[in-house]
């Protein structure tokens, strides 16, 4: 017996480190990741220590490299700021045009939200983190950021960069934390095309591409398309940039799907800093000044000077005037209704009466601010709905349809 | 580069020794630039410096159990960085420092030449186990890249070359 062991010491070694090691594979211990919280997503404990125990290394070197680059580059910017900053400044010029038409664009698609009784998540807060280690491993594309439980963030949390979405927090160390890129095969996310609006997974590979799954063979996909999140999966906000179409072909295997390929917004591969999306609120896009209700027809009789205003029937009350002018912008719609031809008015007029009709519940700044200057709209707007002040109680549904 | 792929008898063997601090810091510091180093230079991650440390030790060291294990810890704390099962790595880096230990005792391994086949072969051998290891206790199925997989064994075996004579000057005389 014992010439046997003797004889096999080598193999019998091997088996037993193996046996060890699949036994481990298989049963792996796990502990919370956020000691508070027993039913958090649990983290085995090697990788706790390992990475534990490597942080502080990480740190530094991290933290003496931007410190010399930090102070190496202060000193080189120094010479071209002056430049720049008229460079700055005009651009700054220039995107403050661009902000009041977008503005004018956000707040009546906000006002299209409202009526479908359309709710989004906005990012309520981010926190920035330095990217401190990789996985090192062609099949494993995670990252690690110097931020853990102690400040505060916690799993499935969304990382992302002013350019696109990264990936989402999977587990969480004290210090530290480890970030599933959306380039990994076992990661997803849902996403739209924007042109589209075809809705589909985005999944990555071995090779760390990406591509999004689900969509049918016979659909037109284009490469150079947007794709954003859906914000379907809950973790990433929606609209946010994922990546643009750089082909879509059918699937080789099935024929049924196609399999698009995506380039990421976001430079996963020079990551240096991120953002973690610590708080999404939960909140209905709010309209600019929509404190009181008033009725369609009001609305169009202010709008529109040549449409004969309706007499209401008995027993159904009017609003007062003082509160149509609580919606604001309506005077200026007057003004504007009133330099135009008369004819002008009306063709473009006839096809807003329908939609008026068939909102009675609306207030008159929704109807109103199309018109709107930019300047009008206060900040309230995006203040959630139950924060807004108390509208006006509804018409009656008698009303008369206007003409 | 020549290849001389040379059988040794038990009486040309010579055993390599390597001081703790080297047999300890040189896997840690390997382990350290493969998840530290690709932040910035993704491609990186073709490479497998922890791979080639195992090879290293197991062929210099000659015995298999200190190989095996040296794979072991390696490929155990490797793992520990990734967000795969803990193990894949170790257990297909146990059988690498196993097969490599027991290579050294049969075959000349110093030859650059020599070096470069063997990584190639071990990087080969190390991503099909990864890749069945997958397949039977994992339940994954991935599309092999045969393109890819030689490139970067190719890769590491350049690197290998390079790297192996550098931790020559590690050994303990004597």
């Amino acid at each position: 017996m014992e010439s046997f062991f003797g004889r096999y010491k080598n193999p019998l070694v091997l088996m037993a480190v193996l046996f060890v090691q699949v036994v481990g594979l298989a049963t792996q211990v796990k502990r919370p990741s956020d000691p508070k919280m027993p039913k958090s997503p649990g983290t085995r404990l090697i990788r706790v220590w390992a990475v534990t125990a490597f942080t502080p290394v990480e740190r530094a070197f991290v933290g003496t490299g931007r410190f010399f680059r930090n102070s190496w580059h202060n000193w080189i910017d120094l010479h071209g700021v002056r430049k720049q900053n008229q460079e700055l400044q005009a651009e700054i010029a220039h995107m403050r045009m661009e902000q009041a038409r977008l503005k004018e664009d956000a707040e009546q698609a906000h006002r299209l939200q409202t009526l479908l009784g359309f709710r989004e998540k906005f990012i309520s807060e981010t926190l920035a983190a330095q990217v401190i280690g990789t996985s090192g491993s062609e099949l494993s594309h995670v990252i690690y950021i110097d931020k853990g439980s102690r400040d505060g963030v916690r799993a499935d949390m969304a990382v992302i960069t002013p350019d696109g979405i990264v990936g989402k927090i999977k587990d969480v160390f004290p210090l530290s934390a480890q970030v599933l890129m959306i380039s990994d095969r076992d990661s997803g996310a849902g996403v739209i095309l924007e042109k589209s609006r075809l809705q589909g997974v985005l999944k990555g590979t071995n090779l760390g591409e990406m591509q999004v799954d689900g969509v049918m063979a016979d659909t037109k996909v284009e490469a150079g398309e947007q794709v954003i999140a859906s914000g379907g999966d809950r973790i990433f906000p929606k609209g946010f940039p994922v990546g643009t179409v750089t082909s879509a072909a059918p699937d080789r295997d099935s024929g049924t799907f196609l399999t698009i390929k995506v380039k990421p917004a976001a430079d996963l591969s020079r990551l240096e800093e991120v953002l973690v999306v610590t708080k999404m609120a939960d909140q209905s896009p709010a309209t600019a000044g929509n404190e009181g209700h008033v009725r369609a027809a009001d609305i169009l009789a202010e709008r529109l000077p040549t449409v004969p205003k309706s007499e209401p029937p008995p027993g159904t009350s009017t609003q007062p005037a003082g509160e149509k002018k609580k919606g604001g912008g309506t005077g200026e719609l007057k003004k504007q209704g009133a330099n135009s031809t008369s004819g002008d008015t009306t063709a473009q007029a006839k096809p807003k009466i329908k939609k008026i009709e068939a909102q009675p519940g609306q207030t008159n700044a929704e109807q109103a601010a199309p018109g709107e200057s930019p300047q009008q709209q206060t900040p309230s707007s995006r203040k959630p709905k139950a924060e807004e002040p108390k509208a006006a109680p509804k018409p009656p549904a008698t009303e008369n349809p206007p003409q | 580069m020549s290849v001389a792929v040379t059988y040794t008898s038990r009486e040309e063997i010579e055993v390599h020794k390597f001081s703790w601090a080297v047999s300890v810091g040189i896997p840690l510091v390997a382990v350290f630039i493969q998840v530290f180093f690709p932040i910035r230079l993704r491609f990186l991650t073709v490479f497998d410096l922890p791979l080639l440390v195992t090879i290293y030790f197991a062929v210099a060291r000659r015995k298999p159990i200190a190989g095996l294990l040296t794979g072991a810890l390696i490929g155990t704390l490797q793992d520990a960085f990734g967000h795969h099962y803990i193990g894949l790595n170790g257990i297909a880096k146990t059988i690498i420092g196993f097969l490599a230990s027991s290579l050294g005792v049969k075959i000349d391994v110093e030859n650059p030449g020599s070096r470069f086949l063997m990584t190639v072969s071990f990087y080969l051998v190390h991503q099909v186990i990864l890749m069945l290891i997958d397949v039977a206790l994992v339940g994954v199925r991935e599309p092999w890249m045969w393109g890819h997989t030689l490139i970067t064994a190719v890769a590491n075996g350049l690197l290998a070359v390079v790297l192996f004579v550098g931790l020559d000057r590690l050994r303990l005389r004597g």
